[in-house]
């Protein structure tokens, strides 16, 4: 029997999903990448002894220390969610996410609340050397706990190191090291944390510039600049290195996102980058329109960049439809043919295991062995597709491209505009001429609503770009869901929304009062 | 014994003394405090109940549960 699932109910929880995924993201990167530049300075203060490396040191500790307040544990809210609104992903994930998240909240609560408290309240109570050990370690502390959030998100974009109980109906984590190391996870992290150390570095250098413009507090902002400048510079084509490395394993391991990321409809060997572009509104696969009404192609690099070779044959969204091409690389080398299988085919081995895992209860219900031994062969046989088993129609596994297509551009030319101004901002401190360019400065202060848009636009990418899926390729939205009631997720949508919006305001009015008290003498607490 | 008293005592003071010279930070603890009360006591406790926990008593129950819908579902 088919049950419907109300379609309203899967979209306000993935509304609220995202709602809260956002807003926490707009607290997460600046702890991540201000903790580092803290550390740094501080331990230039210790090596040079230079009281003013104190106080700047201060001052952007207590501009973290209230990005940190208003934003700590607005994460939780997602794993509310999930018991919630998303039972049958929760309980399907089984132990998988168990591990990391338990790590993740050991290390926070240990590793942050003990060296944060001694960052804040340890000056001129314990030795220089202390201090800053505990500075770097609340700076670790903070990565390492974005390290086993990240794992159990990159699990879903790639499951590995499990196998799935048909008894308990979970999955089980047979391989911790597959599950943290895979090469999914390890993109997903370095990106991910590189992509907080550049909003930390624009955060300073945006704020500094700021000081500089009103003439206030000149060597604070000139020594912050320096060093939130070398900062964001080395991370920033870190974070290019690392998005490409993220790319390559999009190709290879969810190529439908990939497609999605380039308006790519139509596949063919060796695919040109689209530089910028503006899709065909309305474009739909198979309808034989232009998927551009106007584009700008890097020749061969989309090819260069998926699969290292400039003819590599790089599939669209109509071919992972229809199948019957040679793929570069197989996600499931062991299961897959040489040639690329339709979604129709997938749908209906999917279709396969879910009635096999039925057909497996059943058996083992009156303990007919043979015939529980026979479905569960078919299931394992199976199981790699076992969430297309809830798609409707082929057209369902196409992720939103248009969404997915500008969110993937708008993040990748902000990135390359941060290098240029990094070295902008570089050049002009090192001619010292910095004061004077004023346009140079003002733009500084406008790139910090910027870095957060680019951080937004990644996830997008990385969320919306892997639709209809929770879990790849196992399962979808629809099978994740909890039979709740739409009402009661609306209610809940709306209060995050006023809560979220509130938190934000009080962060936003409470960093402005302080930035606009500037560094006292011996810092603010 | 008396070393390890002398130990926490040094921490509880830290702490203690930590918190009072607060300036910005008495402002920061009222909004985790208002915020940690409304996502614990208010969203977790009325809004945010675990759906199979609060239907099943036991893990066979629930595993029987996801198992039916997941098949039902296709």
């Amino acid at each position: 029997m088919i049950e419907s699932v109300d379609l309203s109910t899967i979209d306000w929880s993935r509304a609220q999903f995202a709602l809260t995924a956002i807003y926490h993201w707009l607290f997460v990167p600046l702890t991540l990448g201000l903790s580092f530049l803290i550390a740094i300075m501080e331990t230039i203060y210790v090596k040079t002894g230079d009281p003013e490396w104190k106080r700047i040191t201060k001052f952007w500790m207590t501009l973290f220390g209230i990005n940190f307040a208003i934003g700590v544990a607005t994460g939780i809210i997602l794993e509310f969610q999930f018991g919630t609104n998303w039972s049958n992903y929760s309980w399907f994930v089984g132990d998988i996410f168990g591990a990391p998240l338990a790590i993740e909240g050991i290390m926070a609560f240990f590793l942050e609340s003990t060296f944060i408290a001694v960052m804040f309240f340890g000056w001129n109570k314990v030795s220089k050397g202390f201090h800053l050990t505990s500075s770097w370690l609340t700076a670790i502390g903070a990565n390492l706990s974005a390290l086993w959030i990240l794992v159990a998100n990159a699990w879903m974009q790639y499951p590995a190191g499990m196998h799935f109980n048909p008894d308990t109906v979970r999955n089980e984590m047979v391989n911790f090291w597959e599950v943290l190391l895979s090469p999914v996870a390890v993109n997903k992290f370095l990106h991910t944390v590189s992509s907080g150390y550049v909003t930390g570095a624009i955060f300073v250098i945006g704020i500094s510039a700021w000081f500089l413009l009103k003439k206030r507090e000149l060597l604070m902002a000139q020594r912050s600049i320096l060093v939130a400048s070398i900062f964001g510079l080395i991370t920033s084509l870190f974070l290019a290195f690392t998005g490409d490395g993220s790319a390559y394993q999009v190709a290879q391991k969810q190529p439908m996102k990939l497609a999605a990321m380039e308006g790519l409809y139509k596949g063919e060997k060796g695919v040109g980058l689209v530089a910028m572009g503006i899709l065909t509104p309305g474009k739909k696969a198979g309808d034989g329109k232009d998927a551009f009404l106007v584009k700008i192609e890097i020749p061969k690099l989309l090819s260069v960049l998926g699969y290292r070779n400039t003819d590599a044959y790089v599939p669209g969204v109509e071919d992972l439809i229809q199948g019957g091409f040679k793929p570069e690389f197989s996600p499931r080398p062991a299961q897959e043919s040489a040639i690329a299988i339709s979604v129709e085919e997938k749908i209906n081995k999917g279709r396969t295991a879910v009635t096999a895992l039925g057909i497996y209860k059943e058996a083992k219900a009156v303990d007919d062995k043979a015939k529980s031994d026979s479905a569960l062969k078919v299931m394992k046989e199976n199981f790699p597709y076992f969430g297309y088993a809830y798609l409707n129609k082929p057209a369902s596994a196409i992720p939103n491209v248009p969404v997915t297509f500008y969110s993937f551009h708008i993040m990748v030319a902000l990135g390359v505009f941060f290098i240029l101004l990094f070295i902008a901002v570089l050049y002009a401190l090192k001619k010292k001429v910095l004061e004077k360019q004023r346009w140079l400065l003002w733009l500084s202060v406008w790139t910090i609503p910027l870095v957060y848009l680019a951080s937004q636009t990644g996830w997008i990418v990385a969320e919306m770009g892997r639709q209809p899926w929770v879990i790849q390729d196992l399962m979808p939205t629809m099978a994740a869901i909890s039979k709740i009631d739409a009402s009661s997720v609306v209610i809940t949508f709306f209060l995050f929304a006023a809560v979220f919006t509130a938190l934000l305001i009080a962060e936003i009015m409470i960093m402005k009062r302080q930035i606009s008290i500037g560094p006292k003498e011996g810092g603010t607490k | 014994m008396r070393t390890i008293l002398n130990f926490f005592s040094k921490i509880w003071y830290f702490y203690y003394e930590g918190f009072r010279s607060m300036t910005v930070g008495r402002k920061l603890w009222i909004i985790i405090l208002v915020k940690l009360f409304i996502l614990f006591f208010i969203f977790r406790l009325f809004l945010f109940p675990d759906f199979l926990n609060s239907k099943f008593n036991n893990d066979k129950e629930r595993s029987d549960y996801v198992r039916e819908q997941l098949i039902r579902r296709k």
